[in-house]
């Protein structure tokens, strides 16, 4: 490759889509499998595998196909997914393929020409893809992330190329300002005033950071943005760069994310291969470095001044504020830092314009917003909706609702900086306002929906045990305030609850919020206050009758069979690794507690709520 | 023979006796490699434990001295991050998700589970040096939840009574 200069970006797309053309490159048809760390984790990579062995045993040369891999296409409930396209026909998508149903579409629909309407995944008509908007996600599961070209012909580096030729620093600041783009790490800090105060800051060093720190249990959103689509957050650095001044950028990465880094690397290299890293870019004389930095496993660096404090070397301790990053960040040069979803979302902003983009969204939150949409939901998988889409409508009409005949309970918005929300709180907005008020935060983007199996005081538990261990052991409120917060819910979940430990939840939780040095101690309590505040009833429970409603605390389930309840279908005797249950056909089953190891398999396998 | 130099001998003797030849001088290329780089100390840790798979004391010790930086520096990033282990783990490496969606979908009972049956803590090794539990912060596969790894290999949508097969094929 050769480094390219302003006008070859249009040469490459023209090209790139002479080469993708199916006609008149010969090619009978063309076959993409999808792979994110979800969809090979789901056996993707057999897929892929077995497709060059099938076509071999059918006679058919590879070569007569334009076979490519992408990242996800965002439908993890449905990995592993392929889509096949024949000349002039629109592309097809097919959902949950494993080697066998390859070789029924292979011999169906790209042998035979005729779609195998059993296995398809209709964007047009599946419930999962409507309302849902593309703008971050935009190139899910038509580019392969390995190739810059592919990025190209999908006017990727139009943003950057647009920056350096045609604005000066101020415009871009301006632009990203009228955008009304906010932080989507989580605390919704409007993204051109933070680029503003940058820019304006004295230094000849600056830098620009991507956060790429997903720590929030629940999220993933990031992970698939750059496991797909990776050169859209270095175009947004790049542009970043141009704005504020910068020279250097850094990408900090959690190490949890293997695929991300491996595919952020090859980016990397490309980039600076057609010289859209390093010095005179794209021949304007603007230079800008990106390099990669790979974390260590501590969820408080995703705090930006412990974020830094990583990147030079120390354990990541948060400090205070002021002096702000855009004044004193990395090595105490004015720094900013965004996130991976934020840094997409610019390169859309320059291309296609400030007015385009705040013409999505709601009131004070412009554009779209990723979540990732998991737990006791139908529909699995990333969404991308115009800001103000109603909470309601995420869960039941795109999540397609609860599974197995069960009832909805909270939806826990914001990772462990967030809450949970009950049912009378879905009609609220994606609105970073709104879901303040409603007791959780917009946070980076998980959206994990919990049915009646859930206790919500354990889940208050699971969350403060999380903070507490991630504490950076800086500040006491934070440190200490975390481990008495945690006991006490321990306590109450083993049954040892006293009537008098709500009011200490409470007091404590506004303690350490009020007190608590960095975001991690300030929002640690959420959890534990939202749960107090819809679920009340539940602590209630827990504490003055000693019952867990959801049966999910084990200190609290008797493992008794209720008669009336049971269906004698034998789920439960069937789950039972020990065989302490017996059950004979049309007979109630009966749990021996003598031989009982408490390990919930049973009460996880009925269905009728019969075990308590 | 003064104390200072009684120390060393103590430390180079438990390093040899921990690590081949091989693998401390991966090492000391590392600390030659870095020397004088800021913020090297994390990238450097991380290369060495890829080599020897744990990071002992005196192993600290010696990036300490290789790096110019005080032990207290290089042990205290060591603690603070989780990637890093001063003690050495079995064959198989057990990473358990403890994210949320992970949890909300039965994690927690898989985890205890797999501790009463292996009888090894999270965090531990078993007695045959098989097994080694840890608990993970989200791997980021919500979507396939419960989702435990075993060296490489990610097991999606994982119960209790998957387990036996899942460990079965491990060594």
């Amino acid at each position: 490759m050769e480094r390219i200069s302003v006008g070859d970006l249009d040469r490459i797309k023209t090209e790139v889509n002479r080469r993708k053309d199916l006609a008149s490159n010969g090619k009978k048809a063309g076959i993409t499998v999808h792979m994110g760390t979800c969809g090979i984790a789901s056996g993707a990579d057999k897929v892929w595998q077995s497709l060059f062995d099938l076509l071999k045993q059918k006679g058919e040369s590879e070569d007569a196909y334009r076979i490519m891999h992408t990242g996800c296409v965002g439908f993890c409930g449905m990995e592993p997914i392929i889509t096949v396209e024949l000349r002039g026909q629109k592309p097809v998508r097919y959902r949950r393929v494993d080697p066998a149903k390859l070789e029924q579409i292979l011999d169906k629909h790209v042998l035979g020409g005729e779609v195998e309407e059993d296995l398809v995944l209709s964007e047009e008509e599946d419930p999962f893809f409507q309302g849902q908007k593309f703008v971050v996600l935009r190139n899910r599961g038509r580019i392969d992330p390995e190739s810059i070209d592919d990025y190209i012909a999908y006017d990727g580096y139009k943003g950057l190329q647009k920056a350096l030729t045609r604005m000066k620093p101020e415009g871009i600041v301006e632009e990203v300002l009228r955008s009304g783009i906010r932080g989507r790490g989580g605390a919704g800090f409007p993204t051109g005033m933070k680029w503003k105060f940058c820019m304006q800051a004295k230094g000849e060093e600056k830098f620009v950071l991507c956060n790429a720190d997903e720590g929030d249990p629940g999220a993933y959103m990031d992970r698939s943005v750059l496991e797909s689509d990776p050169h859209s957050v270095l175009e947004g650095m790049a542009i970043a760069a141009r704005a504020i001044g910068a020279s250097q950028g850094y990408i900090y990465c959690r190490a949890e994310y293997p695929v991300a880094v491996e595919t952020l690397e090859k980016a990397i290299a490309a980039a600076r291969e057609y010289g859209l890293f390093g010095e005179d870019i794209l021949g304007t004389g603007f230079s800008f470095n990106v390099d990669l930095y790979v974390g260590a496993g501590a969820f408080v660096c995703g705090e930006e001044t412990a974020l830094m404090a990583s990147v030079e070397g120390r354990r990541g301790n948060p400090r205070p504020r002021p002096p702000f990053p855009a004044n004193e960040g990395l090595w105490n040069k004015p720094t900013i830092l965004n996130n991976v979803e934020t840094l997409s979302n610019v390169p859309n902003i320059i291309r296609e314009g400030a007015d385009w983009y705040h013409g999505i969204g709601y009131e004070k939150s412009r554009g779209t917003k990723v979540f990732a949409l998991t737990g006791a939901v139908k529909n699995v998988g990333l969404v991308e909706v115009p800001m103000g889409t109603p909470l309601r409508d995420i869960v039941f009409s795109i999540g397609g609702g609860i599974p197995n005949k069960r009832k909805f309970k909270a939806l826990q918005v914001g990772g462990p900086s967030g809450g949970c929300l009950p049912e009378d709180q879905l009609d609220n907005p994606t609105d970073y306002e709104a879901i303040t008020k409603a007791g959780a935060i917009m946070g980076s983007g998980g959206m994990i929906v919990m049915d009646e199996t859930t206790c919500m005081v354990d889940m208050a538990r699971f969350f403060m045990d999380f903070c507490q261990e991630e504490s950076c052991g800086k500040c006491t409120p934070c440190r200490e305030g975390t481990k008495q917060t945690l006991r006490i819910l321990e306590r109450i979940t083993k049954g040892e609850g006293k009537p008098e430990d709500m009011d200490t939840l409470e007091e404590l939780s506004h303690i350490i919020k009020d007190s608590a040095l960095c975001g991690l101690g300030q929002t640690a309590p959420n959890p534990v206050l939202s749960t107090l505040r819809y679920f009340r009833h539940e602590y209630e429970a827990h504490i003055n009758e000693k019952i867990c409603p959801a049966h999910a605390c084990v200190a609290l389930v008797n493992f008794e069979v209720d008669v009336e309840k049971c269906t004698m279908c034998g789920l439960c005797h069937r789950a039972c690794p020990v065989g302490a249950i017996t059950w004979e056909k049309k007979q109630p089953a009966k749990i021996d507690k003598g031989v009982c190891v408490k390990c919930m398999s049973c009460i996880a396998a009925c269905r009728f709520d019969a075990i308590s | 023979m003064p104390a200072s130099e009684q120390t060393a001998v103590k430390v180079e003797k438990s390093l040899s006796e921990a690590f081949n030849p091989e693998q401390l001088n991966a090492a000391d290329t590392v600390l030659v490699q870095n020397r004088g780089r800021p913020g090297a100390l994390i990238p450097v840790l991380k290369e060495i434990q890829d080599v020897t798979g744990y990071i002992p004391l005196a192993l600290q010790e010696r990036i300490a001295a290789g790096l110019n930086l005080s032990l207290s520096e290089v042990y205290g990033v060591v603690t603070f991050y989780s990637f890093f282990r001063q003690e050495p783990i079995g064959r198989n490496l057990i990473k358990v998700c403890l994210g949320t969606a992970c949890y909300v979908r039965g994690n927690k009972d898989l985890v205890e589970n797999l501790s009463r049956d292996l009888d090894c803590k999270v965090g531990g090794t078993t007695e045959d040096r098989r097994f080694s539990i840890e608990g993970v912060r989200c791997l980021g596969c919500c979507g396939i939840a419960p989702v435990i790894t075993v060296g490489e290999d990610v097991h999606r949508e994982v119960r209790a009574k998957d387990m036996p097969a899942i460990l079965e094929q491990y060594e």
